[in-house]
């Protein structure tokens, strides 16, 4: 783990990187209301998410499109038991917080896919840090790129996937 | 969409079918609110410009996937089972922009447990600027009765 952060990272911050943090149960079951909603945005049609017929033959029922995989736990706006906003993925914005890196945006996705979303699961997740570089300086400004993995199980303990971002924070150049 | 194809269907280096998509305010807004972000940057033309420093708002990361997911599944219908997919991300896709989705299977394989798989590559652009470049593992029928969604365990390996 030596090389997974520069020398010159808050020892708070090093001490994040390989451990399991953040371990969240979705808020509420999956369900077709939001599938509809997805395929809809983009125009997916396969009748594996609309089709009662296609989806009892082909995957012994609905499932949700694979690719919505980290939105069944994304914390609500606003929920009558929470005083803060809840933000998904939240190891990235302790990164943020932590390296006063107030903007940021995401490079890189590779989420690998194991066992389907069902209709009534309810998803379970945790996140890891597993790299943060030195400083660096793009055409959005000054900062750091980390990489940070969210795993992804359901009800059962079945692993559901496995998502790595790439994400780079930086300040503006004023 | 119609059926599903087969391994025997896919050569390597073949085009998929190409898919031009416009983007609309509403598109990025859905999009957003369909993946639950509800981060400003998604819906607030003002915080995007001014907190971002980009032009208007964006589309986000699951909702671009979902949108590669699209792509890939209308060429492999329903069977196709989306094993891994990466995306690096060069640029944002704003409210106006025309999306071109261009894919090339780079490699066709069975593995040791006689799973079919497409090993493709596509580029997401909006005119000649390549936002997005994406990889993709999809599980693909070897043959008619065959079908990606009942494997688990040892014989799923994406």
């Amino acid at each position: 783990m030596s090389d997974a952060y520069p020398d010159d990272i808050p020892d708070e911050v090093k001490a994040w990187v390989g451990q399991e943090r953040h371990h969240e149960v979705g808020e509420f079951d999956v369900e077709r209301g939001y599938i509809f909603n997805s395929c809809a945005s983009v125009e997916n049609g396969n009748p594996l998410y609309w089709d009662e017929k296609a989806a009892n033959e082909i995957t012994d029922g609905f499932i949700a499109p694979p690719s919505m995989i980290s939105v069944w736990f994304r914390p609500h706006f606003w929920t009558p038991s929470r005083t803060e906003e809840g933000k998904p993925l939240q190891c990235h914005f302790d990164l943020k917080e932590a390296l006063d890196l107030p903007e940021a945006i995401m490079t890189d996705n590779t989420i690998v896919f194991y066992t389907p979303v069902r209709v009534g699961d309810r998803l379970k997740t945790h996140q890891i840090i597993t790299k943060i570089s030195p400083l660096k300086t793009t055409k959005l400004g000054t900062g750091r790129f980390w990489e940070l993995d969210v795993v992804y199980t359901n009800q059962k303990d079945e692993h559901i996937g496995t998502e790595s971002y790439t994400g780079f924070g930086y300040k503006r150049e004023s | 969409m119609s059926g599903s194809i087969t391994l025997s269907q896919v050569k390597q280096g073949q085009a998929l079918p190409p898919l031009s998509m416009d983007v609309s305010v509403t598109n990025v807004v859905l999009g957003a609110l369909a993946t639950r972000d509800w981060r400003p940057m998604h819906h607030d033309k003002d915080f995007a410009v001014d907190r971002n420093g980009t032009k208007h708002v964006f589309v986000n990361t699951p909702h671009n996937a979902a949108y590669f997911e699209k792509y890939l599944t209308d060429w492999t219908g329903p069977k196709g089972r989306l094993g891994r997919i990466k995306f690096k991300m060069r640029d944002s896709v704003f409210p106006g922009d025309k999306m071109d989705f261009v894919g090339v299977v780079e490699d066709v394989r069975t593995d040791d447990t006689g799973c079919g798989w497409a090993d493709v590559s596509v580029e997401l652009k909006v005119g000649d600027n390549v936002t997005t470049l994406c990889s993709a593992s999809i599980a693909i029928p070897v043959t008619d009765d065959d079908n990606p969604w009942k494997r688990q365990g040892a014989d799923w390996r994406p």
